[in-house]
């Protein structure tokens, strides 16, 4: 019998009303990478965080290496060698890196001779995994690929044997989300043991050895992942099978919507984000905008929305121009026809701390639909936000919930709802399924196909090439704030992949 | 008297006078950069002088006064510490409710105890803190421009005042080169970083507002037993307010927070010296204009001078894991 690192016996946890993990057991062997997934909401952080004494289980017991553990707080679950990459890092921004991987473990009262033995440490880990990042940097200087980085020196640092790692690769680019699977083979080739939370599949049957279901709080199966198939995986995660491709039939594109014409943006410090890009959006199309994140296209996108001021050029919403160098002004665009789904729901798309039917009419308080006189008509808003809870099956129903008690993949779906039930000429969207489980993304994904049927023009903006390749029906790469090529979906995923990495582009470019 | 002289005489009486305000806003720095914010500095300066004073009286012992600042003041921090740190409550009702309670109690009792009208006997010599000259003060007070400086300005103050200033540096090396500090500062950043680091954040918020009560004690005692003989009410007069206006425009680092202090004690300085004497062509300035003055200034200051003063980001929110 092989060794288990972890175990999980009938592990219970209740948040109020909210029955986050039911009688959970797990298994883990050690010397593996295990992979953990399931829908949004479905408890997979929760139960990581109970292995790692962040919470406490209601009930339940934990093993760690065959002997029981009691894991009441995060210190005891280091000293058993458990170490933790949470979804939301856990990094002090305005620390440099080496103060954050310190912190916790400095093993003096006063710092100065931990500072050099860190410092050592650091250099040592970082030449052993390829983990370079510079120990002086501040935090809130890196992008959040480094920052994450951090998060696993942070944990090797502690000599962690057993690495949770809560969806890792949401943030990641694919380049760098390939680095990451090589420092995880790595380390289990060093007999420790990883479990992996993430909702691609892919990469679950690409890095792990088995995998665990988790369905609305429950451990539903685990896997083999040589066994089995991400078509049954996807349906194990949503109890129901799963379109993992929408099916879309021909674009027959109408009227120039949305024209962009030479829109440059340039960032607080005068640096170039988007360099004159130019481009059409024609009724019933979806334009598709692929690039390596961090590439202009969240500024594009923000110009456009009238969020962000462009310091040259010109957009033509509807055929008449949109003042994007000047006074811009949101509500009015939304009332000219335009929707906006940001990429960064937490920040721009919802009040978190509104309940859900007030955040499904934000930005459209001033409806006469919702207005009684003076005031909001409380009863229209709730029953307007019931009926679009129907729709897009938002769990769970309950229109008067916190927003920030709705999962990811719920808060998005809200999001959603109120943009596109207003009936809008031009929709456009960032990141429509980032964090987002399978079944959501299935749904989410057929919704912007009808949109598009339905005569809309639609501009979508995302890193993931899957999600691009399949709803776009023309795609433009962006590379360093340019649009370098145009591509039709079926170009393949290695000349999208070199046009993206800015490869190709300039030689395009140049002719 | 010549200009040279005036100005020794100034910047001895902003010293005298910046002493509270240095206390108050490095206890201030303390409990803000672990993410506690403390509007109740008034109200824990005042309770600690009303202490110092009442103690010192009955015991004659100015060190007896002393220990009874800084002890009643450290309570005063746990019930603002309990309050905003376990029970989770908003910090500043706590604070507000802190200085309220202390301004009417200190009377009550005072009155109680003393019948003096709220005020504590004025103290003897051997109950409060004398001077102290530094050796060879008066030796060398005849050498022009130094001599003045060594012997009016730096020597022949409290031994609290030159705590206070040994405090400034003191608190930067707690603060940048401890452990404690380390974890101080984390945690006034990201409580999540620090829990999820294996560290207590009720403990060391707790330890952080510990520490503000002693320097609120110091604060406090130095007002009745040093600056004054005795407690009079009402005596901190708003100073809990100027530092914490200190603490901000120094944007939460000590050194700074020395040369924010030692400013409002010149701009009061100034104001006492120039009560009644009518200035060159504004003739007499009101004296209530140059007490707004540090209010004014900071307001000023920080609308577009210093650029923005940021707080510690996890600042007046409790931490809360489980919703
Ligand atoms: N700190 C908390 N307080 C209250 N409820 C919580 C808390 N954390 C999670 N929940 C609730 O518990 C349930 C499970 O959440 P959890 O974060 O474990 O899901 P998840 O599987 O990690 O989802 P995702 O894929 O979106 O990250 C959700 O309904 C969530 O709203
Ligand atoms: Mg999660």
């Amino acid at each position: 019998m092989d060794n288990i690192a972890i175990e999980l016996r009938g592990i219970d946890k209740s948040f109020g009303p909210v029955h986050a993990n039911k009688d959970i057991n797990l298994k883990v062997r050690k010397g593996t990478i295990h992979g953990i997934i399931g829908e949004n909401g479905a408890g997979k952080s929760t139960l990581m965080s109970i292995l790692y004494g962040f919470y406490q289980a209601d009930s339940g017991e934990i093993f760690v290496d065959g002997k029981p553990a009691s894991i009441r707080d995060p210190n005891t679950a280091i000293s058993v060698g458990i170490g933790m990459v949470h979804q939301h890092f856990m990094l002090v921004e305005n620390f440099t890196v080496l103060e954050n991987v310190m912190l916790g473990a400095e093993d003096s009262q006063i710092l100065n001779k931990g500072i050099a033995k860190a410092r050592q440490e650091l250099k040592r880990l970082e030449k052993e995994y390829a983990l370079e990042v510079n120990p002086d940097a501040l935090i809130e200087e890196l992008p959040v690929g480094l920052q994450q980085r951090v998060e696993i020196l942070k944990a090797l640092y502690r000599r962690a044997d057993i690495l949770i790692l809560d969806e890792p690769t949401g943030v990641l680019t694919p380049a760098e989300a390939d680095h990451l699977f090589r420092i995880l083979g790595q380390l289990k080739a060093q007999g420790k043991t990883i479990i992996l939370i993430t909702h691609k599949l892919r990469e679950i049957m690409a890095i792990t050895d088995e995998v665990s279901v988790m369905r609305r709080g429950e451990m539903v199966a685990t896997r083999t992942t040589r066994e089995t198939s991400v078509e049954e995986l996807a349906e194990l995660m949503v109890g129901r099978r799963v379109l993992l491709r929408v099916e879309k039939g021909e674009a027959s594109p109408g009227d120039v919507k949305l024209a962009v014409e030479g829109l440059t943006v340039k960032d607080s410090r005068g640096v170039t984000m988007v360099d004159d890009v130019s481009f059409e959006v024609r009724a019933g199309e979806i334009v598709g905008i692929a690039g390596v994140a961090g590439n202009g296209q969240s500024e594009l996108l923000e110009a456009i929305a009238g969020i962000r001021r462009a310091t040259s050029g010109t957009v033509l919403l509807n055929g008449r121009s949109v003042d994007v160098t000047g006074h811009r002004d949101p509500a009015e665009l939304r009332a000219r026809g335009l929707a906006h789904v940001p990429e960064d729901r937490h920040h721009v798309g919802l009040v978190l701390k509104f309940e859900e039917s007030e955040n499904a009419i934000l930005g459209y308080h001033n409806d006469p639909r919702y207005l009684k006189g003076a005031f909001l008509d409380i009863d229209a808003i709730r029953k307007d936000a019931e009926e679009k809870i129907a729709k897009y099956d938002i769990r769970p129903p309950n229109a008067r919930l916190k927003t920030a008690n709705f999962s990811g993949g719920n808060q998005q779906k809200i999001v959603l709802a109120r943009e596109m039930e207003r009936g809008p000429d031009v929709l456009i969207i960032g990141q429509p399924t980032r964090g987002v489980d399978v079944g959501a993304i299935e749904f989410i994904h057929k919704r912007i196909i009808e949109m598009r049927d339905q005569g809309k023009a639609v501009l979508l903006v995302s890193v993931e090439l899957d999600e691009i390749r399949s709803l776009s029906d023309r795609i433009l790469v962006m590379f360093a704030g340019r649009v370098v090529g145009e591509r039709s979906p079926e170009a393949t995923e290695g000349e999208l992949g070199l046009l993206m990495a800015g490869v190709e582009g300039r030689k395009e470019a140049a002719e | 008297m010549d200009f040279f002289h005036v100005l020794v005489v100034l910047l001895e009486s902003t010293i005298r006078v910046s002493v509270p305000l240095v206390f108050a806003a490095l206890a201030g720095l303390f409990t803000e950069r672990a993410g506690v914010f403390d509007i109740g500095l008034e109200g824990k300066m005042l309770g600690a002088a009303f202490a110092a004073g009442a103690v010192a009286a009955v015991t004659q012992s100015v060190w007896m006064g002393l220990l009874a600042a800084i002890l009643i003041s450290i309570l005063l921090s746990l019930v603002h510490g309990y309050a905003s740190i376990t029970q989770r409550g908003n910090q500043i009702v706590s604070g507000v409710a802190i200085n309220f309670i202390v301004a009417g109690s200190t009377v009550i009792l005072g009155e109680a105890w003393f019948r003096q009208g709220g005020r504590t006997p004025a103290l003897a010599e051997g109950a409060r803190f004398q001077t102290i000259n530094l050796p060879g003060a008066d030796a060398v007070r005849e050498v022009p421009v130094l001599g003045p400086i060594y012997a009016d300005l730096l020597s022949g103050h409290f031994l609290l005042t030159y705590l206070a200033f040994a405090m400034v540096p003191a608190s930067w090396w707690i603060l940048y080169r401890t452990r404690f500090g380390l974890r101080l500062r984390a945690v006034g950043e990201n409580p999540g970083a620090v829990d999820t680091a294996g560290i207590s954040v009720i403990w060391l918020r707790y330890r952080a507002v510990i520490c503000c009560g002693i320097l609120c004690g110091f604060a406090g005692a130095y007002l009745s037993l040093a600056m004054t003989a005795g407690f009079v009410k009402g005596m901190t007069a708003g100073k809990g307010y100027i530092a914490l206006a200190a603490l901000i425009f120094a944007k939460w680092r000590p050194k700074n927070v020395m040369f924010a202090c030692l400013l409002f004690g010149f701009l009061d300085a100034l104001a006492i010296r120039l009560q009644g004497t009518p200035l060159p062509l504004v003739g007499q300035v009101p004296v209530q204009l140059m007490q707004a003055l540090p209010y004014i200034l900071t307001v000023i200051l920080l609308a577009g001078f210093i650029g923005k003063a940021i707080p510690p980001k996890a600042g007046g929110v409790p931490y809360v894991k489980e919703r």
